[in-house]
């Protein structure tokens, strides 16, 4: 359980701060049509024989690279690419799946994730792939942010704003496919989306946002983790559960003007 | 003296008409232009390629003796005031998040409280972005576009939204800004008015270049002012 504990925490802060960047850009359900591109992946690994996970990495980020460059090239809207990205990702998956003899129970708890059962390899890969990401969001933390904020005026300060684009896309690919061990693909969005939503309520400043999207994320994988131990039942579930929870408390707060705008 | 920028035959063709057509003109260090026409004229077409934000372009434009297309090393040096700052309402990012994105060096954290001060917008330092008036964004997208001490400052003026107590405030600093610390100033406006109290120089544009020279020239041709009048007329009755 412990190592539960520590993936989690690991993914959440993760989720969160991609997340934030991806709400901001209006991508928000970027999220989830990599989590179903990677169902493919997971497809095409379990047909080769091949740990699913490494092909779900391959598949989901060169998908979403080459969508994005689609979207770009020939001006298609970003929810119309997402809906490309997302029906094929499941349709390749259900077509290989079909072909090597139908579901097995692999395949379900990639959909709904198993994180009470991580090994100490993927531990250790799920907090390298963190520390990795945040080293690289830090670094370049002004020009991500800049052209989340505004593309155009990022251009004009002579940052390479589709470079830092792209850099977005393949950083949010790893993540999604590192936490489908947490919430499987079919909740991946919850994770990346809501704690934002309920953060920028609250937060003045990005850093400020960032910071309260982490608490709220890693208070909903810890207890819901825990709660999901003590009671047997999907953490997936229950972590996505508490984490509404969180959001609809906020809304509450905020309706009451418990929250002063300044 | 020198010429900071430098424009020739720059001319930008759409599918079915030349939104500039040979352009040439030159600014020089110290030089307040002001830049009018009518809506629709090129200005912002001028402007993307002056910023390298169009580059299906003829022609030639150079920027401190240099061609744009060769090097992008100018826009270190240039501060950019774009006419509608688009950006996420919701955007959860304070005015001193905004203006320090664009300080490139953390150890001249102290110029963010400088420039704020000196725009008289310090007090909402902690405000959100999201929270402002017009006027009040347009001060902190000044504020932004100072930040690298920039040697030529671009604006391109916002059309709605702002009273006219901040409009004002908004030339008195653009005016502050050229004299006392000599920064060339290239500014798009509607308003003939104030482009004759501040500009030194006037460029008249209207998808070809109508006029450029000393702004007392333009303004004491009445000749000159009334054509501009009629030809901008004349495309605002097209556009309604």
């Amino acid at each position: 359980m412990h190592r539960a504990l520590i993936s989690g925490i690991a993914i959440a802060i993760l989720c969160s701060v991609i997340g934030l960047f991806l709400v901001l850009r209006r991508y928000s359900l970027f999220g989830d049509a990599i989590a179903h591109s990677s169902f493919g992946g997971i497809a095409v690994g379990l047909l080769a024989g091949v740990y699913p996970l490494w092909t779900a990495y391959g598949v989901s980020i060169i998908s979403a690279l080459i969508i994005t460059r689609i979207k770009d090239r020939y001006n298609i809207s970003g929810d119309a690419s997402i809906a490309v990205l997302l029906s094929s990702g499941i349709a390749v998956g259900l077509v290989i799946i079909g072909l090597s003899g139908g579901f097995t129970i692999d395949i379900f708890s990639f959909l709904f994730g198993s994180i009470l059962l991580v090994s100490v390899n993927d531990t250790v890969l799920i907090l390298a792939l963190t520390g990795s990401i945040l080293v690289v969001i830090l670094l370049l933390y002004r020009q991500i942010l800049y052209s989340t904020f505004n593309e155009q005026q990022a251009k004009v300060s002579g940052i390479p704003v589709e470079k830092i684009n792209y850099l977005i896309i393949f950083l949010a690919g790893i993540t999604v496919v590192t936490s489908i061990q947490l919430v499987g693909v079919l909740l991946i969005s919850a994770l990346f989306v809501i704690p934002n939503v309920s953060a920028i309520m609250f937060g003045k400043g990005f850093k400020q946002t960032a910071i309260i999207s982490i608490c709220f994320s890693i208070f909903s994988v810890v207890t819901g983790i825990i709660i999901s131990y003590i009671f047997d039942i999907t953490p997936a579930g229950t972590i996505v559960l508490l984490s509404i929870g969180l959001f609809v408390g906020t809304i509450g707060i905020k309706s009451t003007g418990l929250l002063a705008k300044n | 003296m020198l010429s900071l920028v430098e424009i020739s035959h720059l001319t930008v063709k759409y599918p079915d008409v030349k939104a500039l057509d040979d352009i040439n003109f030159t600014v020089n260090s110290g030089d307040f232009l002001g830049i009018i026409g009518p809506n629709g004229a090129g200005k912002s077409t001028l402007f993307d390629c002056m910023l390298n934000l169009n580059t299906k372009y003829d022609g030639e434009i150079k920027f401190f003796g240099e061609n744009i297309r060769k090097s992008k090393n100018y826009l270190n040096s240039i501060g950019y005031v774009p006419q509608k700052p688009i950006f996420e309402k919701n955007f959860p990012a304070t005015v001193t998040d905004v203006v320090r994105m664009d300080l490139r060096k953390d150890s001249e954290e102290s110029k963010i409280d400088e420039i704020l001060q000196q725009l008289w917008i310090h007090e909402l330092r902690n405000r959100r972005i999201g929270e402002l008036s017009g006027g009040q964004l347009q001060r902190v997208f000044i504020a932004k576009a100072l930040m690298n001490n920039p040697k030529i400052l671009i604006l391109d003026e916002p059309v709605t939204g702002i009273d006219q107590q901040s409009i004002e405030l908004f030339y008195s600093i653009l005016r502050e800004l050229n004299s006392k610390q000599k920064i060339t100033i290239i500014w798009s406006s509607h308003d003939l008015d104030a482009v004759n109290r501040l500009a030194n120089h006037v460029a008249c544009l209207n998808r070809t270049l109508f006029f450029h020279g000393q702004s007392e020239k333009f303004f004491s041709d009445d000749d000159l002012v009334k054509q501009y009048s009629e030809a901008s007329m004349q495309e605002h009755m097209h556009h309604h």
